[in-house]
């Protein structure tokens, strides 16, 4: 048991550092900006003066290692500074507000919203791909399998935004069942909610139940072909009992893979499908603020889903080794 | 015959759910669609099946004899690839108008009915600045799809070079390289280059270069890492063969070693995963374009005009034509990246010898 402890923890330190590492790539894919930060808040028309009080403010005049580690300081605590247009409110008079917005407050309530519209996504799409994924891999050949390969190859090959408009177009439009923009308030029951983001988590489920359903397959059908289950038929278990009893727990570390794996997917996914709805998450802050280049708000979001990404694929390792002993051993 | 019984079954499933969440009317329009998505699938059927005997017969033995075993899936994919270079290639000469040509009428319906809001002279109509979206369409095949193929292009120079540098060199440039390579990929694609285009659009605005040739790079540099894990993976089984000891020993330069005695011995894999590489681009500078940080106007495309006309599809209940605008735009990407899958699938199938 220790070993596998030691494993996992190797695992979870390669993790935090290479979250480390993209936080440094993040924060220096900004510093490639021409000019630097305190221009591109106050654009070209600026005065020298202000743009050296604002570079001064934001303490741009320090050495670039005790920039980032003062960055990946508050980053840690959950404080990404304040957007460039809640700045130039600041600048412009809006000081007597009182209360000042920071990305932190923007980003919050999205990312509650975000994670529900993938959670719902998951919840439709983890049982429905298994059970095609499946049947397709016992009935391989058969006219339901090739259906199944035909479409799931064409949803694959189908941009995010295309799925979405034909189910706009037939779930919405024709057949007014759900609607077709996502309006999303604090005070919503959870019917309500779940309604706003079916549509939405629909198209999310289309795309990657057809990639989930593939590697279910592909899994299944690899273990099948494996000597130990061709033993088993050979003396004579029934189909049934071969597969929930010898094939399924084997089968177990593979799918697990293949959920996380799709699960990542889903990261880049609610980007663009968040936009065709118009629903208020973190994919659609994060399109808004690098169309005005508010780069506070790019790297807060950036460094969101990179997170998001790179602990999934880290929950697929660990998951995997600890479902199969084999990994336990690296040669 | 159980494979037919699953099926059925799930086809029983999809119409319940519709039933108990519309009603027996959206059975009844679901279907009617549906009934012409199998008129559709069949002519298709159809169309590839006398395209694919038509190679069998007419062309040359080199062409005929992979064809005879092909799929119809297969033949159907080299089909609408055929369609698409034509399309692209002449572009001008099919296109009725220039694809930034401005009409003084805008929005004018599809259709070319005058009585109905149509002019015979724009058969898809116009879209809000009054361009004419036909040839649009058409001039969006050059530059949607002539982009995602030179940005793949691009990505498999950078990523093949560097792969096999990595593969034959070894040492401290193979691990920095790949660990390189590994934290680039660490980062979602599209979030990267979301990233990246926020800083491109700063260059693009100082320097006045267009936008588009920023995404270019940008895309073809971070697509070029999983060329790069591909190339060096078959680059380590080659370098170690008799023949690329004795191509060192006889002293041939560096780029003898990768781009004569490696490279043509990768082609292979190499081009299948040029295949399913280019629908990746593709569908990545799809997207970045309908999120409106891709390719830049006045240049036609099918993602940005997917995101400009798809308030269009609201009306679908009273004029079909108008509403399937954006559906046509989408659909031109989707056939496209269903077409190259159909074909990769086949040619790995083949060079596999994986019959299951």
């Amino acid at each position: 048991m220790n070993s596998v402890l030691g494993i996992i923890l190797k695992r979870l330190a390669l993790g935090l550092l290479t979250l480390l590492i993209v936080s440094l790539v993040i924060f220096c894919a900004v510093e490639l900006l021409p000019g630097d930060f305190a221009e591109a808040i106050l654009g070209q028309g600026a005065t020298p003066e202000a743009v050296a009080a604002i570079r001064e403010q934001l303490g741009l005049d320090k050495p670039l290692v005790y920039r980032y580690l003062s960055w990946l300081g508050s980053a840690a605590t959950g404080d990404f500074g304040i957007s460039f247009a809640q700045l130039n409110f600041l600048e412009f008079g809006g000081q007597g507000a009182g209360n000042v917005i920071t990305v932190a407050d923007q980003i919050r309530p999205r990312f509650f919203n975000t994670l529900f519209l993938a959670a719902v996504a998951a919840a439709i799409a983890v049982p429905l791909s298994l059970a095609i994924g499946i049947l397709a891999a016992l009935f391989r050949n058969s006219i339901f399998d090739r259906v199944a390969n035909v479409a799931t190859l064409t949803s694959i090959s189908s941009p995010e935004f295309f799925v979405a408009y034909i189910l706009i177009l037939f779930l919405a439009v024709l057949n007014p069942i759900l609607p077709s923009l996502s309006n999303i308030y604090a005070d919503m029951t959870f019917i309500q909610r779940l309604t706003s983001t079916l549509l939405p988590a629909l198209v999310l489920t289309l795309v990657v139940t057809a990639h989930m359903m593939r590697m279910t397959r592909a899994a299944i059908i690899n273990l099948l072909a494996s000597p130990y289950i061709e033993m088993a038929r050979l003396k004579g278990l029934s189909q049934t009992r071969v597969i929930v009893v010898h094939a399924l727990p084997n089968a177990l570390a593979p799918i697990i893979n293949v959920i996380a794996l799709n699960l990542a997917y889903l990261v880049t996914g609610v980007v663009v499908v968040e936009v065709v709805f118009v629903y208020p998450g973190v994919g659609q802050l994060f399109v808004d603020s690098v169309k005005i280049r508010d780069i506070p708000l790019v790297q807060a979001c950036c460094l969101i889903f990179a997170a998001a990404y790179i602990l999934l694929n880290l929950l697929a390792d660990v998951m995997s080794i600890l479902s199969n002993p084999r990994l336990r051993h690296p040669k | 015959m159980k494979g037919y019984l699953i099926f059925a079954l799930f086809l029983a499933a999809a119409a319940s759910t519709i039933v108990f969440f519309g009603g027996v009317d959206a059975l009844k329009t679901t279907w009617s669609y549906l009934y012409w998505l199998l008129i559709i699938v069949a002519v298709a059927a159809a169309a590839s099946w006398v395209f694919r005997e038509l190679l069998r017969r007419l062309m040359p033995e080199v062409i005929a004899k992979p064809m005879r075993q092909a799929p119809l899936t297969a033949a159907f994919g080299i089909m609408i690839i055929l369609a698409y270079i034509i399309i692209s290639v002449g572009a001008p000469l099919i296109a009725p108008y220039g694809e930034a040509e401005i009409f003084t009428r805008i929005n004018v319906l599809p259709g070319g009915d005058p009585e109905l809001g149509g002019d015979p002279a724009h058969l898809l109509g116009t879209d809000q600045i009054g361009r004419d979206i036909l040839s649009r369409l058409i001039y969006g095949a050059r530059n949607t799809v002539g982009i995602a193929f030179l940005t793949t292009v691009l990505s498999f120079l950078i990523g093949v070079t560097f792969g096999f540098l990595a593969a034959t060199l070894g040492g401290w440039i193979d691990q920095s390289l790949s660990r390189g390579v590994d934290v680039l990929m660490a980062i979602p694609q599209l979030i990267f280059a979301l990233l990246l285009m926020t800083i491109a659009s700063e260059w693009a605005y100082r320097s006045g270069i267009s936008l588009t040739w920023f995404m270019i790079l940008i895309i073809a540099v971070l697509d070029s890492t999983r060329v790069f894990r591909l190339a060096r993976a078959v680059g380590l089984n080659i370098v170690v063969m008799d023949y690329i000891e004795a191509a060192k020993v006889r002293g041939e330069t560096l780029s003898h070693l990768i781009f004569k005695e490696i490279l043509p011995n990768a082609y292979s894999p190499l081009l299948a995963e040029f295949g399913l590489r280019f629908c990746f681009v593709f569908l990545t500078i799809a997207s970045l374009s309908f999120l409106g940080v891709g390719i830049q106007p006045p240049l036609a495309d099918w993602g940005t005009m997917v995101r400009d006309l798809s308030q269009f599809i609201n009306f679908a209940a009273y004029d079909p034509l108008t509403a399937s605008l954006p559906l046509m735009a989408a659909g031109a990407i989707a056939l496209l990246t269903v077409a190259v899958n159909f074909v990769v699938d086949w040619m790995l199938h083949n060079s596999s010898g994986l019959k299951e």
